[in-house]
């Protein structure tokens, strides 16, 4: 019993060593969302002018099938990066990729689109940023995963990239098409 | 001359930093009802800038930390409370956007560990001290068995 006693400063170091090393493993940038597994805000976002093909994008058009959100903005060089991801995800892989356009100029937005390429089914133009505060938006780009009555089931702060995709969203894509 | 030197760097280090204006407040974002706007400010120093993590948004230059301080403002505007206002931002972005973060359930390691360490110390130190008196007057020595006080008797007896 003494014994225990005496080895506990040494269990306690152990504790408190687990504890930090798991705690720095976690990226402090990394800001859980509040919104998981709530239904994603009302809105309603026109078109970018200029391109009012689509009819913008409102909370209505994300029911039905499990779709991804994806907040972007011209001016967002990680944006640029992770368009190819994007792109196969709506091209190849078959999800409906919906995107929020975070304040940025119409011609812009139109330019960077037309360079390259628009994977999105429909673009809601968040000029003043206002709809993107709704979602919890604190830096572009930031993805959601909506499930099919729409709820928000999964976050991505940053460029989605093939590992993410493969590992995180793909698996969660498949298990809520069967939910 | 070294003296005054010192003074004087002494004398702006305290001056300076109230010169400056040290707000990122810019003046088409105040609220021209001066309670309203003390009001916004106070709730701005709690909402932490999610872009910089450790400022509050009422500190900060981001243009997301300006974007909710027009926010609060504006919902201060539309008449609600204090209350709800934080309501509104942590809705959104959940508790880490409070610079202070609430008691419960998930915080509370936070707040009571500290003075947890604190307690178990102290009563530790007390139990240390306690022992070692203890020992020093003797006070924790057995009396002595039957068998003992026997054996003890023969000793001192041999002697005599």
């Amino acid at each position: 019993m003494r014994r225990l006693l005496y080895l506990l400063p040494f269990l306690l170091f152990i504790g408190v060593g687990v504890a930090f090393y798991l705690g720095f493993q976690r990226d402090p940038r990394d800001i859980p969302s509040a919104l998981i597994d709530k239904p994603a805000p009302t809105f309603d976002l026109p078109a970018i002018p200029g391109q009012p093909a689509t009819g913008g994008l409102s909370s209505a058009k994300l029911t039905g099938d499990v779709t991804l959100v994806n907040v972007f903005a011209s001016w967002c060089i990680p944006c640029k990066a992770e368009h190819p991801v994007i792109t196969r995800l709506s091209r190849e892989q078959g999800v409906t990729v919906f995107g929020i356009n975070y304040k940025d100029k119409p011609e812009d937005a139109l330019t960077w689109l037309a360079r390259n390429g628009n994977p999105y089914a429909a673009i809601g133009a968040d000029q003043d940023g206002r709809v993107s505060i709704d979602w919890g938006v604190y830096g572009v780009p930031e993805s959601y995963l909506i499930d099919r009555q729409g709820r928000i089931r999964f976050k991505h702060v940053g460029p989605l990239t093939p590992k993410v995709v493969e590992e995180q969203l793909l698996p969660m894509v498949k298990h809520l098409r069967q939910g | 001359m070294k003296r005054a030197i010192l003074a004087a760097v002494l004398a702006l280090s305290v001056t300076l930093p109230a010169l400056t204006p040290a707000l990122a407040v810019q003046p088409e974002e105040v609220l021209p009802d001066p309670a309203l706007e003390s009001r916004a400010r106070a709730i701005s120093q709690e909402l932490r800038c999610l872009v910089c993590q450790n400022q509050s948004i009422d500190d900060s230059n981001a243009p997301l930390a300006r974007d909710l301080r027009v926010l609060v403002r504006d919902r201060l505007q539309a008449g609600d409370s204090d209350a709800k206002v934080m309501e509104y931002v942590t809705d959104r972005y959940g508790d880490y956007v409070l610079l202070r973060p609430p008691f419960k359930a998930t915080t509370l390691v936070l707040w009571i560990g500290p003075f947890a360490v604190l307690l178990l110390g102290a009563i530790g130190t007390f139990l240390f001290l306690r022992g070692r008196r203890g020992v020093a007057a003797g006070a924790d020595t057995a009396p002595l068995s039957a068998d003992e006080r026997r054996r003890l008797d023969a000793l001192l007896r041999k002697d005599d």
